[in-house]
Order: C-alpha cells, then structure tokens, then sequence
C-alpha cells in the first residue's frame, strides 16, 4: 500500500466484500465489488450505495456566517431555508474553481455545513480561514468525524424508509434535507451524483458501519467508484480534476446557472461578469462519435483538417446508452449543438458532433 | 489462476502467437482478458496494414480503462477477427479461442525472443 493513504471508516467492509482497491484522492477506496457495469446497472434500475466517507464536512457558524458564505460561494444562501441545499463552486479571485460543493442550512441559526471533494479538503480549509478576514465565523473541518453512504437509484425511497425507519424520508424534496436522532445526529439529504434519485446519509463511522451492515442486509448493492464516474458522467455532472479546476471557470464549464452575478459581490465575479459579456475562448460540450470506439480523458479534438480545437476531458462508453460520449473543452467557435468535430484515437481519427452534455435524461425526485 | 495453454508463444506484455507456417495468429492471454475485466471494444488494424515487433496495432478497452497491444512479431495483416467488433466480450469468455489478428511475419526469427508456456507461467500471476 502507498504511504500515507487513508481508509475510510467502511474500509473493512470493502476488502471482505472483495472489492477491487485502489488509491483516490488520498484514500484507498473501492473500485468495484462485482464489475462496473453490473453496479452501474443496479443504480439506474433498482438501488445501490456508495461510501462516499472520503467526502469533506467542513461546519460554518456564527453571526458573519451568512455573508461570509455568500462572498466565497458562487450561489446565493440568502435568506435560504433550513433544511434547504445548494450547489455552486469556490472560485480563485481569477474565476479558476477552488472547489465545486454543496452548502446546507443548517437548523441551528447562523450555521451552514459545506460538503467537498476529498481532494480538495485541506486545499478548501485553508482557502475558508484565508477569507474569513473581517468575518465572525467559526470554520470547523469535521471530515474526520463523519461517515457517509450515498444510496441511489429508483428504489432508494423505499430502501431508506425500510431500513431507517422513518416514513419521513419519503416526504424530503430534492436538494432538501434533515437532521435525524437515533442517539447520535445522522443528516439525511436527497442529494446525489448519479442522475437517479437518492439520498446521501451523514453519520459517525460507527453508525455508517451499521447503516453499510443493514443497507446490504436489505438487497442494496454495494457499488464503486468506477461506476460513481460512469453514472455522474452519463447525467451531465462535473468531476473537479476533469471538468472543474483552477485553470477552467463555471462560465466555460457551463455551470452559470449556479453563479449568481446579482449578489453584490463573491470572489471571482468580475471575471465571470466579464466573461458572461464577451465570452469565453475555452467551452466544455458533450462530444459523440459514430463508433464504437471510446474517447478518454486526454484525447485532441480536431477539425478534418487535423487543425487541434480542444481535448477530451471524461469520456466513456456509456453503459446505460450504448454510444461512445464525452466531455471535451473546446474552442467556443466549435461549441454549437451539431457541429462536426473529430476525436483522435491512438492511430485513428473518428467523426462525431458536438450534442448535449447531460447525455441521459435524469430521473430525480421533485 | 488464469489459464496457459502449452504449445503457444507468449510476449511480456501479455499477448500469445500460435504459428502457422508463415503466419502468426495473435490474441491476448487469459491472464490479460482477466486483468482487463469486461471488455467492451478491441481497436484492430486493417488488413494489409504493416506491423512491427514491440509496436502497438490496436488496444483492449474496458469502461474504465484502455490497454495496448503489442505485435509480438514484423509483418503484414492478413485477416482480422470481425467477430470481435460486434462481440468484444468474446475475448472475456476465451481469450485462446478468439484471436485478434493473423500477421504475415517478414522475420520468423523474431519468434526466438518470445517466451514458451512455461516461461509466461512465471509472469502471468
């Protein structure tokens, strides 16, 4: 095993359920337990469940603490109901992404749990106490603290009551969530990453333990990250490294709708107001090709004449579609719906068209 | 424990030859089918397409993951395995019995450098 690598609290479990392992954003964590098509199909088709421990829980309070998130986050928390989520990133004063992330309101006034990608969170933490300057907030990182079991799919709903207990789970919108008392907190959101519907459950690693233990108990997949890539790809989300980073905007991701240029100001807006004005050089679009071949991570784009406009970014055969698709940041002349691009593949360079991101029509719980 | 099947030459990176007078019918070994997990394309040459020893021809990809294929030998393609295109997984059920190209070789002394099933035995684990 490499040095320094972490084990979530689920670690055990993984290894004598025989899962393949391997390092991920500095934890050694389940690729898959019985193939990647097989999890990917049991997410799209009846329920599964990931550990997603690695994720980062990091607490905000105090009185400055709605307008401290406010000026690092790029959606907009004001006035936000308790018990309500929003998506939207961190952005460097030059528009790059810190993180894209998930902020709760928190039932306790004043307070706000942000969720981030574990590769990011020593990264966000100390971007969090560099801006808190002139804000009363008190910033917690309790990753440590905190197991987590995203479980999704269309049978999730009714998984979640079973094994909880708890008819409530079934009354939770989307992107809403809720504290849940069973001797500890648990927090219980209708959030995800696989364009199913689902939950993700926030416990002490003991109780994630217990919840891994029961959910299996109750026919529920266990699943890996491979097909956590496969199914978030397919439903059109980002993965921060390949279509979030430093060197690419939300304005180029094509993540506006998650920046709210009306707010008086979060780091990063002028460069996105100025962006959304004039545009961008650089845009991200879905890419098909008409073959079987498939388009990874790192391949050019290119015109018939060879002339290089951009490269892949994640790129599969997708298991629930059957066509060779993928993300690709390109030159915003060739971004349109139905403009003919090129994939270079090894020796070979395949047609395909620029057509929608989100690839496969998502299936959430209002 | 994957399977070798005696009789073959195999190369370090994984694939086997069975040689038919100036032919060399190529796959992938058990051991690489099983490393690979569910395939889903084989990227082959054409016919007619030039070959060399140590070079890539073509690739094995799973969802996750591609792999190369090396030439084990020099020389021209003389026939692909269509089945493959529509059916990548055949390689998964067998790897021995679905070869993956057939290369006339222009230096059948190249086979000298391959290894015999007990040679590859000794990596393949």
């Amino acid at each position: 095993m490499e040095d320094n690598l972490k084990l979530t609290c689920l670690y055990d479990k993984h290894v004598a359920l025989g899962a393949k392992m391997s390092p991920f954003a500095g934890y050694m964590m389940p690729i898959q337990y019985t193939g990647i098509t097989d999890e990917h199909l049991a997410v799209r088709t009846k329920v599964g469940m990931f550990d997603v421990s690695h994720m980062g829980e990091i607490f905000i309070s105090g009185p400055d603490a709605e307008r401290y998130v406010n000026h690092i986050f790029t959606n907009d928390v004001r006035g936000l109901d308790a018990g309500k989520i929003l998506y939207g990133m961190m952005l460097y004063p030059t528009g790059g992404v810190v993180d894209d992330l998930l902020v709760y309101k928190e039932f306790t006034p004043d307070s706000f749990l942000l969720v981030v990608n574990a590769s990011n969170i020593g990264k966000d933490y100390l971007w969090m106490l560099d801006n808190a300057a002139g804000f009363d907030v008190r910033i917690d990182n309790a990753s440590e603290e905190w197991g987590q079991i995203a479980v999704q799919g269309p049978d999730a709903e009714k998984v979640v009551v079973d094994v909880l207990g708890w008819p409530g789970a079934a009354s939770l919108g989307f992107y809403t969530f809720s504290d849940f008392e069973c001797g500890e907190r648990m927090i219980i959101s209708r959030t995800g990453y696989t364009g199913e519907d689902g939950f993700e459950i926030y416990a002490s690693p003991e109780m994630t333990n217990r919840l891994w233990d029961d959910f299996l108990k109750a026919g529920v997949a266990p699943c890996g990250l491979g097909c956590r890539d496969t199914l978030r790809f397919e439903a059109g989300l980002p993965l921060y490294g390949d279509e979030l980073s430093a060197d690419i905007t939300p304005v180029e991701a094509g993540l506006s709708m998650f920046c709210k240029l009306d707010k008086d100001e979060f780091i990063g807006k002028d460069v996105l107001v100025r962006q959304k004005a004039e545009g961008t050089a650089k845009k991200l679009v879905g890419l098909e090709i008409f073959d079987k071949a498939i388009p990874r991570a790192g391949y050019p784009v290119e015109l018939e004449d060879g002339t290089a406009v951009g490269v892949v970014t994640t790129g599969y055969h997708s298991i629930s579609l059957d066509r060779s698709i993928c993300f690709a940041l390109v030159d915003s002349a060739y971004s349109r719906l139905g403009t003919p691009l090129w994939i270079r593949i090894r020796k070979k360079v395949f047609p395909g068209e620029v057509v929608k991101k989100r690839f496969y029509q998502t299936n959430y719980k209002k | 424990m994957s399977k070798i099947i005696e009789g073959l030459l195999y190369s370090d990176s994984h694939e086997w030859v069975k040689v038919d007078g100036d032919v060399a019918v190529i796959g992938v070994s058990d051991f690489a089918q099983a490393e690979m997990g569910d395939i889903t394309y084989v990227d082959m040459p054409e016919v007619d397409d030039e070959v060399t020893k140590g070079e890539d021809f073509g690739a094995l990809e799973s969802v996750k993951a591609s792999s190369e294929l090396y030439s084990p030998v020099s020389g021209v393609v003389v026939e692909v395995n269509e089945a493959l295109e529509d059916a990548p997984e055949l390689v998964n059920e067998d790897a021995f019995a679905n070869w993956i190209i057939k290369v006339k070789m222009s230096d059948k002394s190249e086979l000298d450098d391959l290894m015999d099933a007990a040679a590859y035995a000794e990596i393949a684990k």
